[in-house]
């Protein structure tokens, strides 16, 4: 055979080669497609292509296998199982801009499934060669190798810390300050997966000087950007007072505050979450923030989404009210009470139910202005309901019911106890009549009000053991009243009453 | 004895120091008054601020809204330009029921057709030296509106003529023959007259002749070239085997020398003693 007819058997298989991995790239990208060429044994056939001579057939290997391990862990695992992985990673070291891009993106499907395989991953040398791409020249490569670096950190705190002693941070640092956006979010989604695990990561992201990007870049217009970088300042603060504080140097305040008032969701909920995280640690810090004028923002911002977007808001005012009395005095005339008794109403997720009531029991707890303040929008009978309600989950009765004893403790505005004396439960109807017992003696306008709004007659109905607590308030309060209306009142008296008309016999002349 | 008195005495002063100091440092009531008024007043304005902005943003991103609207409307007017009415027939948008024209017609009326194949190239025109040299004149030698008398009486002393003196001031640009003549001026020549003969062109496409009508399969290229992967740039963009350690120098071969000014400065020295002017 001459030399051009044999060159055209290989050329042949070259081609049929060819479309064979391109093909089962644009396959994989289908989900329906995947389950038919895993029981094809699709993973054998590509694992020699990877190592094939051309280098584009090498790169669409990568390609369709970094497709197939991201739609599910069997095949995250068959990659892994079929040692396709150190070889990924020593031609990851060698070859060009687009198979680094293929092989990251195949360590970055595997990686992302769960903690044994990101530990297979990084079992295999991978770290290494992907911080060595972070530092290539093309900023697809570096997106691909963040992206990698972000997902295996994820999983937890051991597999972050191995990342970070691979020297991962500083060139994340570097990543945020180049000028692409995708790179910047990539690197800015890293860095928020490593430093949520523990104080000590959050601390070497904090010394790379990340903090300083990252406040300038709360001023970018792209949203996802902002959601990014908003996560790891709330991520970073959320550890201890120390890197909080560091947060609020960085002078966030009250550049965050307009975030709140983004057209994405996700970033008014990041935002939210930040001010929440710093909210929590001191009082000093929480004053910091409503001096700013935060309070007033996250309230108008709660009212503005509705879900779970809401809920950091919620959180932080319960946070910040429930430092001192001053603090949720601020939170009382910033309105925050209807809000709070809105959200409490509408929202039909318990979770969210269970963060109001605990924010509104927060504010009500310190004094008799502040439990006033929260009974007059006629939140107290909604609270009842949710405790006694079935329906309702375990924990938000738990917090319904915290809440209404701490509020009910100090109020001392009457009108919104009355209706409690009708539908409460026996433990906490304890309190309604305690309260009751602790006013009365005091206001004569409340003494003639309780008589003819029927609260004595419904007092008189109680029953109680004698020598207990409730007892004894029911002696207090009728201890106020002349001894004939509380005997009118009285249950049966009106068969007393019929009994004497019996046994009258009138007067004959 | 006076213990009993002083006692007595002692709790009055601590009663009112005790309360003293309670209203001054550990509760002042209208300093926590102060404070709320002021965080309300904060909170005030920074609903104010918020709203503004979120205002403002509101406004710029209808204003980019509109902008787009308003672009893809003029693309769609200049693709459809044909649409538009002529003397004899009324267009689609200009029925002759309707009292006024469709607002597209107006449209259409108003846009520059789009031509199809939108040359990106911007060449550069060599710009010629007559205007070069004009407008240069006209800059860098200011002349006055008025001429100046004809018959100027010589002023007295060492003075040159006048005409000399004028006729050295305003001596034009004598370009080198590099600039006169430049090197590539026949390729430049043919692609003026290759873009005077475009310009008079009816219709851009080759005109084939009628035995290669039946021949229009399109040509598939290599898989080589056409992945997105990239092809190997050796062999088609280079394809000498470079040994940068075998070179002596980092310079490359010129391809184009340079002329030297030995005849542009023919006859135009100042020195009178050759006596060739």
């Amino acid at each position: 055979m001459s030399q051009r007819q044999v060159l055209q058997v290989f050329e042949q298989y070259q081609k049929a080669r060819t479309q064979f991995v391109q093909m089962v790239a644009e396959l994989a990208t289908r989900p329906q497609n995947i389950e038919t060429l895993q029981n094809a044994g699709v993973m054998s056939l590509l694992r020699p292509l990877l190592l094939d001579v051309v280098p584009t057939i090498q790169q669409t290997a990568a390609l369709a296998l970094g497709r197939l391990a991201n739609y599910n862990d069997d095949l995250a695992e068959a990659v892994v199982k079929g040692d396709i992985l150190p070889q990924l990673v020593y031609s990851l070291a060698e070859q060009n801009r687009f198979y680094k891009k293929a092989a990251a993106f195949v360590l970055r499907a595997v990686g992302k499934h769960s903690p044994q395989l990101a530990q297979a991953i990084v079992d295999c040398g991978a770290l290494d060669t992907l911080v060595i791409c972070l530092e290539d020249f093309d900023p697809g490569v570096k997106e691909a190798a963040a992206w990698a670096l972000g997902y295996i950190a994820r999983h937890n705190a051991e597999l972050s810390q191995a990342v970070v002693d691979a020297g991962a941070v500083p060139l994340l640092v570097l990543c945020i300050q180049e000028p692409e956006i995708a790179l910047k979010r990539i690197a800015a989604s890293a860095l928020s997966d490593i430093s949520k695990h523990s104080p000590e990561l959050a601390q070497t992201v904090v010394d790379a000087g990340a903090i300083a990007h990252l406040a300038q870049m709360i001023l970018n217009p792209d949203s996802k950007l902002k959601r990014q970088v908003l996560s790891v300042l709330s991520q970073i603060a959320k550890h201890s007072v120390d890197l909080a504080e560091m947060v609020v140097e960085a002078e966030i305040f009250p550049v965050v505050l307009t975030c709140l008032k983004d057209k994405d969701e996700y970033v008014k909920k990041n935002a939210s979450t930040l001010i929440r995280e710093i909210a929590k640690h001191t009082p000093e810090l929480s004053q910091l923030i409503v001096n700013a004028g935060g309070v007033a923002a996250v309230i108008d911002c709660i009212g503005s989404c509705k879900g779970n977007i809401r809920l950091p808001g919620i959180m932080m005012l319960g946070y910040v009210a429930a430092h001192s009395e001053n603090l949720a005095m601020a939170v009382i005339i910033s309105k925050g009470v209807p809000q709070l008794s809105v959200c409490l109403s509408e929202e039909p997720e318990d979770h969210i139910k269970a963060a109001a009531a605990w924010a509104l029991g927060q504010i009500g707890r310190h004094t008799p202005e502040h439990a006033r303040a929260v009974a007059v929008t006629n939140t107290l009978p909604v609270l009842l309901s949710l405790y006694m309600s079935t329906e309702s989950s375990e924990d938000l009765q738990v917090k319904s019911k915290k809440a209404i004893k701490s509020i009910l403790q100090k109020c001392t505005y009457l009108p919104a106890l009355e209706p409690f004396l009708y539908d409460a439960p026996p433990n906490i109807l304890k309190h309604v009549v305690g309260q009751f017992s602790k006013v009365l003696p005091h206001d004569s306008k409340a003494r003639r009000l309780f008589v003819t709004s029927g609260g004595l007659k419904k007092v008189q109905e109680i029953k109680a053991e004698p020598g207990s607590l409730l007892q004894e308030y029911i002696n207090s309060i009728n201890n106020c009243y002349p001894e004939e209306i509380v005997r009118y009142y009285s249950p049966g008296y009106s068969d007393t009453l019929l009994q004497r008309v019996d046994s009258y016999q009138p007067l004959t002349h | 004895m006076k213990m009993n008195l002083y006692n007595a005495m002692a709790v009055r002063i601590q009663r009112r120091w005790r309360g003293y100091r309670i209203r001054k440092y550990c509760f002042n009531y209208f300093y926590l008054k102060e404070y709320l008024k002021a965080v309300s007043e904060t909170n005030d304005a920074i609903r104010e601020a918020l709203e503004e902005f979120a205002e403002m943003k509101e406004r710029e991103e209808k204003k980019a809204d509109l902008e787009r609207e308003e672009k893809k409307r003029d693309y769609q007017a200049r693709k459809t330009h044909y649409l538009l009415s002529t003397k004899q027939i009324p267009g689609i948008y200009n029925s002759p029921f309707r009292k006024d024209p469709d607002p597209w017609e107006l449209r259409l009326q108003k846009a520059k057709p789009l031509t199809y194949q939108r040359s990106k190239v911007k060449q550069k025109r060599c710009i010629s030296l007559s205007s070069w040299l004009a407008c240069t004149s006209a800059r860098s030698f200011p002349r006055s509106e008025i001429l100046p008398p004809i018959d100027r009486k010589q002023c007295q002393g060492p003075f040159r003529d006048i005409t000399e003196v004028l006729e050295q001031r305003y001596k034009p640009l004598e370009p080198t023959l590099w600039v006169a003549e430049p090197i590539s001026e026949l390729k430049v020549a043919r692609e003026e007259f290759r873009r005077q003969e475009w310009m008079r062109d009816v219709n851009d496409n080759m005109f084939l002749p009628f035995s290669s009508y039946h021949k229009n399969k399109k040509y598939t290229p290599l898989m080589h070239s056409s992945s997105k992967y990239g092809p190997n740039s050796y062999g088609s963009q280079h394809f000498r085997d470079e040994n940068p350690k075998k070179w002596i120098c980092d310079k490359d071969f010129q391809t184009v020398l340079p002329s030297f000014d030995l005849f542009s400065k023919y006859g135009k020295l100042y020195s009178k003693a050759g006596q060739i002017i």
